[in-house]
């Protein structure tokens, strides 16, 4: 896989300024079924991200996804820290593993999983994995990058309907249902981020 | 004999300072100083919330070759303590377990065991009576 630096600098630009625009929506969808800080602990794990652009640019890219995802888990906090980080640092070390042989997809794959394991959750309990799922199965399928984008955004807009069945918004039971999950939603805010930047670069 | 080392020590997670310290507080009163302890209370920008590098700092001042019980309070204080632990090493990892008890009840109650020389096992299952 071929990532320049100017791609790797835009990718964080983008990711940190999506966040930042949505991080008050963020913590108010938290804090009607978590404890109200989603929306700042992303804005956070995507600043320190942003601090360290210039190294990140420099590594080879599965290095990079490596170090953003120890960022992440050391900046953001809460039960999304993990699990992002997670997300970053097993992506980073599938592709390094794979030696250049390795497409996205397939690092996404175990990736995901990896997610699951550490937050304990299934599809359908109202988490992020309501989002990274359905978003690894288009990614794998190499489907268009709008449409990735608008599957994320559906799927996050069918975590309202659901139970929360892990976390502090399971302790709401019924009372979950109606509200968008907040972790669905950053999911989605990034990968819809993530694809729009692709969509626009074009390589000097 | 029961130096540094000895006997297993504890770990308080709490999402706020103030309830890890003074957890901390109540476990020293209880057995003193015979067993490593170190609480962790709040993210990384002071205000209530868990962070894994607190963790792994207080995981590290509690250190002891018996083990290290770790109590948390809510959800994130315990993703972010397994997060803390499997980057110990798996080597260390193995000798510390996150306890499913209350975090004030089961420290304490952690703490007396472990001050009198029980097992890692032995701490655990002791504090986890407590659990319904």
């Amino acid at each position: 896989m071929e990532v320049d630096r100017a791609l790797v600098l835009g990718l964080i630009e983008a990711c940190r300024e999506i966040i930042a625009r949505h991080a008050d929506h963020l913590s108010e969808l938290d804090r009607a079924i978590g404890d109200g800080d989603h929306g700042t602990n992303m804005r956070r794990g995507c600043e320190a991200v942003y601090a360290d652009r210039e190294t990140l640019a420099g590594l080879p890219f599965p290095q990079a996804v490596e170090r953003m995802g120890m960022t992440l888990v050391m900046s953001i906090g809460g039960a999304a820290g993990p699990l992002y980080g997670t997300l970053l640092l097993e992506i980073g070390r599938n592709l390094a593993a794979g030696d250049g042989a390795v497409s996205f997809g397939d690092a996404l794959g175990p990736a995901v999983e990896a997610v699951a394991r550490r937050s304990r959750a299934k599809e359908g309990e109202k988490t992020l994995l309501d989002v990274l799922y359905p978003v690894r199965a288009e990614v794998v399928r190499r489907t268009a990058l709008p449409d990735i984008a608008d599957r994320a955004d559906a799927s996050a807009q069918r975590t309202i309907a659901m139970k929360a069945m892990r976390g502090r918004a399971s302790f709401l039971g019924d009372r979950s249902i109606g509200h968008m999950d907040p972790g669905a939603f950053s999911c989605a805010l990034l990968t819809t981020a993530i694809c729009r930047h692709l969509m626009e670069y074009r390589p000097a | 004999m029961n130096g540094k080392g000895a006997n297993v020590g504890i770990v308080i997670v709490s999402h706020s300072p103030l309830v890890a310290q003074g957890t901390a507080d109540m476990v020293r009163q209880m057995v003193g100083d015979c067993v490593p302890l170190a609480w962790c209370g709040g993210n990384v920008g002071g205000g209530l919330g868990t962070n894994v590098a607190g963790i792994l700092k207080a995981i590290e001042e509690a250190w002891s070759d018996a083990g290290v019980v770790v109590f948390v309070d809510l959800g994130g204080a315990e993703t972010n303590s397994e997060m803390a632990i499997e980057m110990l090493g798996a080597e260390r990892a193995e000798r510390v377990a996150i306890c499913n008890a209350p975090l004030v009840e089961g420290a304490v109650i952690a703490a007396a065991e472990a001050s009198g020389g029980a097992s890692l096992s032995r701490v655990v299952a002791t504090a986890e009576e407590l659990s319904p």
